[in-house]
């Protein structure tokens, strides 16, 4: 689950972590009231969109001269201004895509006198299987470029889960932001922090970019973005109100109703797969006979008739979807819960396109006859292959 | 010969009284009588599990180190739900046991950055957690594949994804080449055993002619068992290979159902994964529906 940098930061404060004051609105009448609750007289006023590149990102609905998704602004009314101009339309992203992503609330931030911008970050590093800072000077930019184009400025540092960060790892992570004076002392509070919070709120990504150095020679955490371990949502109630569900496609928000793994993708073959594997191999199958998926679905492994259901309803509403091939190997999922679960949804919804089954392990043979006995009008496949060919022909056929 | 497991493997089960355990329980027993020796139950020790197939009755242990003492258990398999799943492991390791299977899935990241520590000083090793388990055909299945697509051959498979190992299972059966054993590695970021452990123990096994290695975005654990296998391969270790790569049509930063299936920081796409199993050798199919089919061109060749 990832949340805005607003909820972000004031999850930080919360651990004692250095932030600028700011104030989150969701109407433009707001702007005046929250800018006066600032110091001043530098404000940031920043759209608040799950995703990254929105200072350099553009406004859809404005002139393409006109500013980018973060704003400076020099006085409370150009706050407000700047706050009409950019609630409720549309900001354009690196990371959002051609479509973009309605921005629905600002962040209007103290703004601070940088001095330096630094690059933070804790993961789960894979490899080492331990939580690792990323840290590098070059901060304030796309840490993938720098990673790409200067590898040697990125220095990487594990920390032992029976220790926690040491003495010595703050030591090495300030050495390596070449951190002095009072920025050097912050640190022994900063990293730790970020370490707790990282561990204590079962964070998968926590990003500090740009971490600045001050002109008065302080840290600041001057950007935040924060995912979670959607696996330990269950143990972090007190998280479960930053969700926004308008960041989130309306067919994902419905499959995760039922505990369903779907993505929402550009193609036209709506796809339901037993096991996260096969149904990303399913989805390489049919571009490999010229189609593009239309969605990843995991319906996993127990899933009830409800569930199939519930997935095959997903798949049908989505109006791109041109056929369907359900592929199930059943190991756990039996083959005759899937076939009913298609038959329930089809009787409820209808099929206006075609739908090709391949069923094959547990309960194969019971699966196959209660389709066959249905009366639908359903193509069946042998195998992975003989599948996707006659999914890919069966929407060529419709032209 | 097989890796892993075989008809001595003396299985307790963790989470042998939910209704997942038992199922998977009966289908153990059921399958050519795979030694299933006890279960525990932190408050249910002293009772007695009972087949809903064929009456077999197992005891049931307060705790692994209990059960370990009175059975002589050599494995263990965890069905607890996700949020004991770390404890459970950590009690398997404990009680020294040392073949612990997690198949439960949804375990967080963090618990297993834990549990990956206390095994590293341990006598223990642990396939999972998000795994479909590991079978040794006509001898002994731990976990949840399909027995009835398992035949006894020459083939040793392995794999980031469980209903993709059926795939495999499937198709060299299909082919007559049959399995020595098919390891189910999972799906998750931190996990016990990685794809290098399993093909050092296939590379060593005479009775695997063959491996398959499939493999999914996310990380570069198939690039590091690339590495290995050519470093391998300079000291004259070396078998004929076949894999996949699920994920060529995943887009970029989106967990695709494996919480470990992500391409992130323009790092762990299938492109570069096959690129670097070719170089190891492996031929790669394309198709998830070819590998068995590779693998017998590889052979013929």
């Amino acid at each position: 689950m990832n949340i805005h940098e607003h909820q972000a930061k004031a999850l930080l404060a919360t651990y004692g972590l250095p932030i600028a004051k700011g104030v989150a609105i969701f109407s433009a009448s707001e702007a005046e009231a929250a800018a006066r609750s600032l110091p001043g007289p530098l404000y940031v006023v920043k759209s608040q969109i799950h995703a990254g590149g929105r200072g350099k990102g553009k406004f859809r609905e404005l002139p393409p001269d006109a500013k980018g998704g973060v704003r400076l602004a020099k006085s409370i009314d150009d706050v407000a201004a700047n706050a009409r101009e950019m609630l409720g339309h549309t900001l354009v992203t690196k990371q959002t895509g051609p479509n973009g992503k309605q921005v629905n609330r600002l962040y209007i931030e103290d703004g601070a006198d940088i001095a330096r911008e630094l690059y933070c970050s804790l993961l789960v590093d894979r490899e080492t299987g331990k939580v690792s800072f990323v840290v590098s000077t070059e901060g304030g930019m796309d840490i993938e470029a720098v990673a790409h184009d200067t590898p040697e400025k990125i220095v990487s540092l594990a920390v032992a889960p029976s220790t926690g960060v040491t003495t010595g790892d703050v030591e090495k992570l300030a050495d390596a932001l070449k951190l002095e004076g009072p920025a050097r002392t912050d640190a022994g509070l900063v990293f730790p922090a970020l370490y707790r919070a990282f561990v204590e709120k079962d964070m998968s990504l926590l990003e500090v970019n740009p971490l600045i150095v001050m002109e008065n020679g302080h840290l600041r955490v001057l950007d935040a973005k924060v995912s979670f371990d959607n696996n330990a949502m269950f143990r972090h109630p007190e998280l479960a109100g930053l969700r926004d569900l308008t960041e989130e496609d309306e067919k994902e928000i419905e499959a995760s109703r039922f505990d369903l793994a779907y993505v929402a993708l550009d193609g036209n073959i709506g796809c339901m797969v037993n096991g996260a594997g096969l149904a990303m191999a399913t989805m390489d199958i049919i571009k490999l006979y010229g189609e593009e998926p239309a969605n990843f679905l995991d319906v996993g492994g127990g899933a009830s008739k409800e569930k199939v259901t519930a997935a095959f309803k997903i798949i049908t509403a989505d109006p791109a979807v041109k056929g369907i091939l359900v592929n199930i190997f059943g190991g756990i999922m039996r083959c005759d819960v899937i076939a009913e679960g298609v038959i329930a949804a089809v009787r409820e919804v209808g099929l206006k396109v075609p739908l090709v089954v391949r069923l094959e392990g547990t309960r194969v043979k019971e699966g196959k006859a209660i389709l066959d006995a249905s009366g639908l009008d359903v193509i069946s496949a042998d195998d992975l292959d003989d599948a996707a060919q006659k999914i890919v022909a069966a929407i060529k056929g419709r032209g | 010969m097989s890796i892993l497991v075989n008809k001595d493997t003396r299985v307790l089960v963790q989470g042998l009284t939910g209704k997942t355990g038992t199922f998977h329980t009966e289908q153990a027993l059921a399958y050519y009588g795979t030694r299933m020796v006890g279960g525990t139950h932190p408050k249910k020790g002293g009772e007695t599990w009972t087949s809903g197939v064929d009456g077999t009755a197992l005891p049931i242990f307060a705790s692994v180190a209990e059960g370990q003492a009175a059975t002589g258990a050599n494995a263990s398999v965890i069905y607890v739900p996700p949020a004991g799943a770390a404890e459970a492991i950590i009690e398997a390791i404990e009680a020294e046991i040392p073949l612990i299977v997690c198949i439960t899935e949804g375990v967080p990241v963090l618990d297993m950055v834990r549990v990956k520590a206390r095994l590293e000083k341990s006598k223990s090793r642990l396939i999972g957690p998000n795994c479909p388990g590991v079978l040794t055909p006509e001898e002994c299945k731990i976990g949840i594949m399909p027995g009835n697509i398992f035949s006894k051959g020459s083939v040793g498979i392995v794999s980031r994804s469980g209903t993709l190992t059926y795939e495999a299972v499937f198709q060299t059966t299909n082919a007559g080449l049959g399995q020595t054993t098919a390891v189910g590695i999972g799906g998750d970021p931190v996990k016990g055993t990685e794809f290098i452990d399993v093909l050092e123990m296939f590379l060593g096994d005479e009775a695997t002619k063959s491996i398959i290695m499939i493999g999914e975005i996310g990380g570069s654990a198939e690039e590091d068992a690339a590495q290995f296998l050519i470093d391998e391969a300079k000291r004259g270790r070396s078998k004929p290979m076949a894999g996949f790569i699920a994920g060529l049509t995943a887009p970029k930063g989106r967990t695709m159902g494996h919480a470990g299936a992500v391409i992130s920081g323009g790092k762990g796409g299938a492109e570069d994964k096959i690129a670097a199993m070719e170089a190891a050798g492996i031929k790669v199919s394309r198709s998830p529906a070819r590998i068995g089919v590779t693998l017998a061109d590889v052979l013929k060749d």
